[in-house]
């Protein structure tokens, strides 16, 4: 587990649902072959209306034209961020275009869990609502131990909601890895 | 304390007496279900991790039903049924209902049903959000990803957080212009897309116990649109016929207990619904359908597991009868068995399928077409910007293909009515 995870946020509103995150028409791609993957970070957001695509202005594609990688880090996210479908391919495209964490002010349980269980990113719950204190673009940082974030732009920090019981699977990386170390399943 | 009818299944499958809300514990699943889109993913993690030789935790338990992107020329589509039909044939899985088969059957939720993979009292998990649908069969069925999905066919178990459970009681009886489909709008619409967010919602109510399986499994069905982890309705003689009639396995129906803990429960007065939509982008944006009957509309879209069931034709095509659709109107039969009703079950001299294809209504194959969007070449998919009204569950901005489009969620009735006029239509304006 990285222990400080830094670069660009990338500002999203309430109820981000996963036909945003990833449309269904891009969810026959493989997500174990390690060149059509990446059609996945292609294309993860892209059914984001343009008004609500980085804000506060809108109209920034999270990923540019041609890339399969974002240049952003870090998502700040309203309530109810993933709520949809069970598809895994929703945290997957985030990992697959570089997202080391998601902030969020609450999630829908089924892409909370995939993002845990699935070992994609960190997925906090800020605090406060985030949207109107961070723009997309703006430098943070995240103290993974201490469970702050700080928004280099502004010099303001938060202490994040702790991640609870779920920090055990986070530590050891996915559920196969805890379930091994935890003696669940054999090594 | 008591338990409710959730608790004691949930604590049943982990060997404990008792669970309350907030536990974290291990079940043993009794069915694992997968389709085309997540399980071609599911395969490839249970194989990193488990070995390409491994073989599932039981073969009878596991349960693939491809029905998403079933008609399409789309070639990485193709190439993902054949990874299913790999994965089948290697370990010998008894229930795989293959496209282009005889033994294809359509949407996962109500092929589960019709098959009879659903039985009261046990756990089914399914890598769909909609597997809250089984919940109708006073099941518990929850929706997963790819990886606590290939956990599971590896181990059989998986941990679940035992979820707060919210009652929804409706007393009294529904009017004969209500469906299921309004009352689940209705609920979501008062609690929100986050309002049920970790908790189980149960159904209960002299009115809903009146309602068929197929109205149970739509009011079940769309749990997941108010973020609930699941759904339960108590299963009564109405549950057990239908199951008996499907399976020969044996199960066990629970009750939750009169002092059982809720975190909310709430009393409808059943003959008080009235015909709701969901507006776009939101199921929880909810409005009475009189109060937008001025709104145009340029397709009706009956289908997918939500409105896509014998009731839900047979509901449409009672507003349909000896009428013309004015705009494009999709009917899209969930499963292989509603697609032969839809030829055995008659309005008078006309079959269900005659009434539509007279009407001037389309018909297509069984599956999950166009609820999703999906491939560019999807029966009845919006690809541009078209306003539907719709049997179906989400209408989240680009659901149904087109970011442009714009999805009204109601029920067969009103989505029937509103084919008949091209607007948003109440059905009493065509019921008596």
């Amino acid at each position: 587990m990285k222990k400080i995870i830094e670069g660009k946020a990338y500002v999203l509103g309430d109820d981000i649902d996963t036909d945003q995150i990833i449309p269904a028409e891009h969810l026959v791609y493989s997500l174990s072959d390690p060149e059509e993957r990446k059609n996945y970070g292609r294309t993860a957001l892209s059914g984001v209306p343009t008004e609500g695509a980085g804000l506060p202005e809108g109209g920034q594609p999270f990923v540019k034209e041609g890339r399969t990688e974002s240049e952003y880090r870090i998502i700040v996210g309203g309530r109810n961020f993933g709520c949809g479908s069970s598809r895994e391919h929703a945290p997957a495209c985030l990992d697959i275009a570089g997202i080391e964490a998601v902030v969020a002010e609450s999630y829908a349980r089924i892409f909370y869990r995939n993002s845990v269980d699935g070992g994609f990113f960190i997925p906090f719950e800020s605090p406060v609502p985030l949207v109107q204190e961070i723009k997309t673009g703006d430098e943070l940082r995240i103290d993974v131990e201490a469970g702050t974030l700080t928004n280099l732009a502004s010099g303001k920090t938060w202490t994040m909601k702790s991640l609870g019981e779920v920090i055990e699977i986070i530590e050891a990386g996915d559920i196969f890895a805890y379930a091994r170390k935890t003696g669940m399943i054999p090594g | 304390m008591g338990m409710t009818i959730t608790e004691k299944i949930l604590a049943a499958h982990a060997g404990a007496a008792t669970v309350k809300p907030g536990d974290n514990i291990w079940v043993d699943v009794d069915v694992l279900m997968t389709h085309d889109v997540c399980g071609p993913g599911t395969i490839g993690i249970f194989k990193n991790q488990f070995g390409e030789q491994a073989k599932v935790w039981n073969q009878d338990k596991v349960v693939i039903i491809p029905d998403h992107f079933v008609f399409t020329a789309d070639p990485h589509a193709k190439r993902n049924l054949e990874i299913l039909r790999e994965f089948v044939s290697e370990q010998k899985l008894p229930h795989f209902y293959d496209a282009g088969t005889d033994n294809y059957k359509g949407v996962c939720h109500i092929a589960l049903a019709q098959e009879g993979h659903n039985r009261p009292g046990e756990i089914l998990f399914g890598t769909d959000s909609h597997t809250c649908t089984s919940g109708a069969f006073g099941m518990f069925s929850t929706g997963i990803g790819n990886t606590d999905a290939a956990f599971i066919m590896g181990t059989g178990k998986i941990w679940v957080k035992v979820p707060e459970t919210m009652r929804f009681e409706f007393n009294g009886t529904f009017p004969p212009y209500i469906m299921a489909k309004d009352i689940l709008l209705q609920v979501i619409g008062d609690i929100g897309v986050d309002g049920a967010t970790y908790r189980a919602m149960e159904w209960a109510g002299d009115a809903v116990m009146k309602f068929s399986m197929e109205e149970r499994m739509t009011l079940c069905n769309m749990a997941i649109e108010a973020g609930g982890k699941s759904a339960i309705i108590e299963a009564d003689e109405v549950t057990a016929d239908y199951v008996k009639k499907r399976t020969d396995k044996p199960f066990k129906i629970y009750h939750s207990d009169a002092d059982a803990g809720y975190y909310f429960k709430k009393t409808y007065n059943a003959d008080e619904m009235q015909p709701m939509v969901a507006k776009p982008h939101s199921p929880d944006n909810k409005a009475l359908v009189g109060d937008v009957s001025d709104v145009k509309i340029d397709r009706s879209y009956i289908g997918s597991c939500t409105g896509g069931k014998v009731t839900d034709f047979r509901a449409a095509a009672q507003i349909i009868q000896g009428r013309k659709v004015k705009v494009d109107t999709f009917i899209v039969p969930a499963t292989r068995e509603v697609e032969a009703d839809l030829h055995k079950e008659k309005i008078g001299d006309k079959s269900l399928a005659q009434i539509f294809e007279d009407a001037g209504a389309s018909l297509g194959e069984p599956s999950c077409a166009a609820c999703l969007g999906g491939p560019k070449d999807t029966f009845g998919r919006a690809n541009g910007k078209e306003v539907v009204v719709s049997t179906t569950n989400r209408n989240f901005p680009g659901r149904m293909g087109s970011k442009q489009s714009q999805v009204y969620l109601a029920s067969p009735y009103t989505a029937a009515a509103s084919a008949l006029t091209g607007r948003i239509t109440d059905p009493r304006e065509f019921l008596n």
